[in-house]
């Protein structure tokens, strides 16, 4: 069983290739990747015009599966993953129970491998129910398939708790993902804190609730020898801090979101709950900072922080209304569109944010094209334009601030261990 | 005309000076229809005006309330608390209930900066914003707006001093979002810890000491301290507020001699404002409720007077 | 719809003899000036109400209260004159109660427009009786209203309309008859 992907630009960052070609696919591998190649059994799969790249990694999304079947489930989130042109996405643990055990955590893997379609792993707690106070059974949560642990969507508060699992999962080796937020600081916010949030009348989140817990991190990171992954970094204070923290060579690392780099506070003027999201999308500041980050190689990668949620959490009073953007499936059209479009980026450094550099941060065996690996590709057809319909996404979650926006810049399809699971927006 | 194009009246940052000054216009002919033994002109009958609020205001709902009948419109109002919003209502199932009762003109308040605008999506009842969160007031706006000019002649160039709590107040916001239209030079004074960021791009002047903000000012608008903010850590103590903020006798001094003092209402005397200060010649705080009243007779007849299309 | 001048009806000379002669039709028919008060419906109703005061001030040498009356909160016909037409003040500077009101307004049509005068004075006070001058009664009435005191009776087609002009708005004074082509 063969695939040819004929005449693509093939994008390969971790292995510095950008160049017209062809892809061998055998028995789920990448078997060569040459200028021209052929193979008189192998199904061809004209690429011509199209870009080619390794499969793109999300290692941020919400999957709702236990607890909030009525936001998304494991099989609607890997759906939607696979049509928004994600091979491996990794899920985290709030949910209803949180994965704070070996149970869940089981659960969790084992209904994404009964689904097959993608690459699913489960991240785990770093405390126990997500309370913040004692650390969890991280030796098991590894055992069980995941990748790295996280309390995302609440901070560690307490720094002698984030302490003693930067320790621990030292030894696993497994990163602690943080949600930097000081929620004191915070507290009933709405929005970013600025001019923005004072003409709107909404309670301010400021840039400081995330820095000064970033700078805690970074500090007690540096003490201890563990391993930090910030997610969802949001302001140029903190990307300043990370910068710093890396040139002294602290294991710090640090993912932004396609939202946060294509939608500012300003947006916020029709009270639009689907740009309620935390972080807080921020200033114009912000946003430049943290595509200079991508562009310095301060970023080490993007990540959707796919968070889906029903109807009613969503159309209600802005303050009542859930925070979260359903992403997976706009998230390559808004890299392309904001980033690459726009000349800000160039396209290998953004596919490098979606594949060598998540693959880099968790450690997984995927984001390239070098033969004997998994054969997990994207394919995308950078100068294709569509206007976003949220009616039309595979997730439960309708919640986008894209809607009826055009964008350009979409996958055409997705290959998973050398299956084609998803062409042209639909599942295969 | 203001409403030929517009349903809502959301806040005063939307609409240009033209706009605000044929509303406080029409409001004058209806200031005489309250001085008139007979309050009433034929107007509106036949429409019905809905007050739906969702935070306590006497004030502000009973003056719309009276616009309305004065206007001969039927004026219900949804009280919150013995309504089913108590029993876990959506907003949105709300205002269809009132929607579908034939309700016209939906004046809405709300403790949530923005509701408004939701209501006002989801409806085809005009909706009147009457106060939402921190965000707008705009009718308190528009009320001092036409106190001030009817005391000063002009609005044009005046030196407006906004007093208080800036953080929490939509009536500074929507005083500055209107006043800044008509090039008056709004200045704003408070603590530090109850003065939102970045106010200066509103285009207001941010003090620290109340001394330095009065002197030449034409006008001060009072803010009402909510004393519930003291518990939340915003200000240490009401007397060290009345000392440093309060306005008293001996601060009014440094404003101009025919300076008109402002307070949307309900005071705390001796707290933000003197006593002696609220009740001189230079306040103007009870005709503002008259003229409120005006202001929302104006607003009623401007958007449902005459034909609907 | 454009509207194409027909015929002139009267000049400034016909619009004077008209007020002078109403003014003294009002004096003769209220035998004097006792308790009279003159309140023309805005807008050119206005001045020819102001006209007609001073001319019975002249004639009885009496300074005549004069008045101006702004209908449109009281108008039934709002829907056909678009959304929210401005609304001005009412200026009566003197209480209604016993006296003689003389309305004024430059032309009678449907007598929509002064059954809301009728209605607006009423709820200024209790006058002993209200009398209607107009320079023009053009016929057509939908309600049963009849003018005391007329400039001159001009019969009219539906298709036509009467312009008045009076000189303190449009500075000319003349009445003419138009038609929509």
């Amino acid at each position: 069983m063969s695939i040819l992907i004929k005449g693509g630009r093939i994008i390969d960052p971790a292995n510095n290739i950008d160049m017209i070609g062809d892809i061998l696919i055998t028995d789920g591998l990448i078997d060569k990747v040459a200028a021209s190649l052929t193979a008189k059994e192998a199904e061809v799969f004209d690429a011509q015009g199209l870009v080619v790249c390794p499969g793109f990694i999300d290692m941020h999304v919400h999957l709702r599966e236990p607890g909030f079947e009525y936001k998304e489930t494991i099989a609607t989130g890997m759906r939607a993953a696979a049509v928004g042109g994600f091979t491996t996405v990794c899920c985290m643990p709030n949910t209803d129970p949180v994965c704070d055990n070996r149970a869940v955590a089981t659960f969790v893997a084992e209904t994404a491998r009964r689904n097959k379609l993608i690459n699913v792993h489960p991240i785990g707690c770093i405390t126990k129910g997500q309370k913040g106070q004692e650390i969890t059974e991280m030796f098991a949560l590894a055992e069980a398939g995941c990748v790295a642990v996280s309390d995302d969507g609440l901070p560690v508060m307490n720094a002698e708790v984030m302490r003693r699992a930067l320790e621990y999962s030292s030894m696993i080796g497994m990163p602690v993902i943080a949600h930097s937020e000081d929620n004191r600081l915070a507290e009933e916010g709405q929005m970013h804190e600025g001019y923005y949030s004072t003409l709107y009348g909404l309670k301010g989140i400021p840039a400081v609730a995330e820095e000064a817990m970033v700078a805690r991190d970074i500090l007690l990171t540096e003490m201890t020898a563990g391993r930090l992954h910030i997610a969802h970094l949001s302001t140029g204070g903190s990307l300043h801090l990370v910068r710093e923290a890396k040139s002294r060579g602290i294991r710090v690392s640090c993912e932004i979101t396609p939202h946060h780099i294509s939608l500012t506070d300003q947006a916020l003027a029709d009270y639009d709950t689907n740009f309620k999201v935390n972080p807080p999308l921020r200033s114009q500041q912000d946003v430049k900072a943290l595509i200079q980050g991508l562009c310095d190689g301060t970023v080490d990668c993007m990540a959707t922080d796919h968070a889906p949620h029903e109807l009613e959490a969503k159309d209600c009073e802005f303050n009542l209304a859930s925070f979260g953007i359903s992403g997976l499936e706009t998230a390559i059209p808004v890299t392309i569109e904001y980033l690459v479009k726009t000349g800000l980026v160039n396209i290998s450094q953004v596919v490098k944010a979606w594949t060598a550099g998540p693959a880099r941060v968790l450690g997984l065996d995927r984001g390239t094209l070098t033969p004997g690996k998994a054969a997990d590709i994207t394919i995308i057809d950078i100068e294709a334009t569509k206007t976003v319909n949220s009616e039309l996404f595979e997730s439960k979650g309708k919640n986008t601030p894209y809607q009826d926006m055009t964008l350009q810049g979409w996958p055409v399809a997705t290959l998973v261990d050398g299956r084609i699971v998803a062409e042209k927006g639909r599942i295969v | 005309m203001v409403f030929k194009h517009r349903k809502d009246l959301l806040g005063l940052a939307e609409l240009n000076r033209a706009e605000i000054e044929s509303i406080i216009n029409t409001a004058v002919p209806m200031k005489d229809i309250l001085t008139r033994d007979i309050k009433k002109v034929p107007a509106l009958r036949g429409k019905v005006v809905c007050t739906v609020f969702y935070e306590n205001s006497t004030r502000t709902r009973t003056s719309f309330e009276l616009a309305g009948k004065y206007l001969s419109a039927d004026t219900v109002n949804l009280a919150v608390s013995t309504s089913s919003v108590q029993k876990g209502e959506s907003l949105k199932d709300t205002i269809k209930t009132i929607e579908v009762m034939g309700t016209d003109v939906m004046v809405m308040r709300h403790s949530m900066s923005g509701a408004p605008h939701y209501v006002a999506r989801n409806t085809k009842m005009r909706v009147i914003n009457a106060g939402d969160g921190f965000h707008a007031h705009p009718t308190q706006g528009l009320l001092d707006m036409y106190s001030i000019r009817e005391k000063k002649g002009t609005l044009d160039g005046l030196k407006v001093v906004i007093l208080g709590d800036i953080q929490h107040s939509r009536v500074a916001r929507s005083n500055i979002a209107g006043l800044s239209k008509f090039g008056c030079e709004v200045r704003v004074v408070g603590p530090s810890t109850l003065m939102p960021a970045d106010i200066e791009n509103m285009g207001a002047k941010r003090f620290y000491n109340i001394e330095e903000a009065l002197d030449g000012a034409d006008v001060i608008n009072v803010l009402r301290l909510q004393l519930e903010r003291q518990k939340k850590g915003l200000f240490p103590s009401v007397p060290e507020y009345a000392e440093n903020f309060g306005l008293n006798r001996k601060r009014l001094s440094l404003a101009k001699k025919d300076v008109l003092v402002l307070h949307p209402g309900p005071m705390n005397r001796g707290v933000e404002v003197a006593s002696d200060v609220a009740d001189s010649a230079f306040s103007v705080i009870n005709e503002q409720v008259t003229n409120g009243v005006a202001i929302r007779m104006a607003l009623l007849y401007l958007m449902i007077g005459g034909a609907s299309e | 719809m454009a509207l194409v001048e027909k015929k002139k009806i009267m000049d400034e000379n016909g619009v004077r003899r008209a007020i002078t002669r109403i003014a003294h039709e009002i004096i003769e028919r209220n035998q004097g000036v006792n308790d009279l008060a003159i309140i023309g419906i805005r807008r050119r109703g206005g001045p020819l109400a102001e006209r007609l005061a001073v001319k019975i001030g002249e004639i009885e040498g009496v300074k005549i209260p004069v008045g101006i009356l702004d209908i449109t909160l009281y108008r039934d016909d709002l829907t056909a004159l678009g959304p929210n037409p401005l609304v001005h003040r009412t200026e009566v500077g003197f209480d209604l109660q016993n006296k003689t009101v003389v309305l004024v307004d430059d032309v009678l049509f449907t007598g929509r427009t002064v059954r809301a005068a009728l209605d607006a004075l009423a709820d200024l006070g209790r006058s002993r009786c209200i009398q209607l001058a107009v320079l023009v009664d053009r016929g057509h009435r939908e309600l049963p209203i009849k003018a005391d005191f007329v400039g001159k009776n001009v019969p009219t087609s539906k298709k036509e309309s009467i312009s008045v002009k009076v000189t303190e708005i449009d500075g000319i004074d003349e009445v003419v008859i138009e038609e929509k082509t």
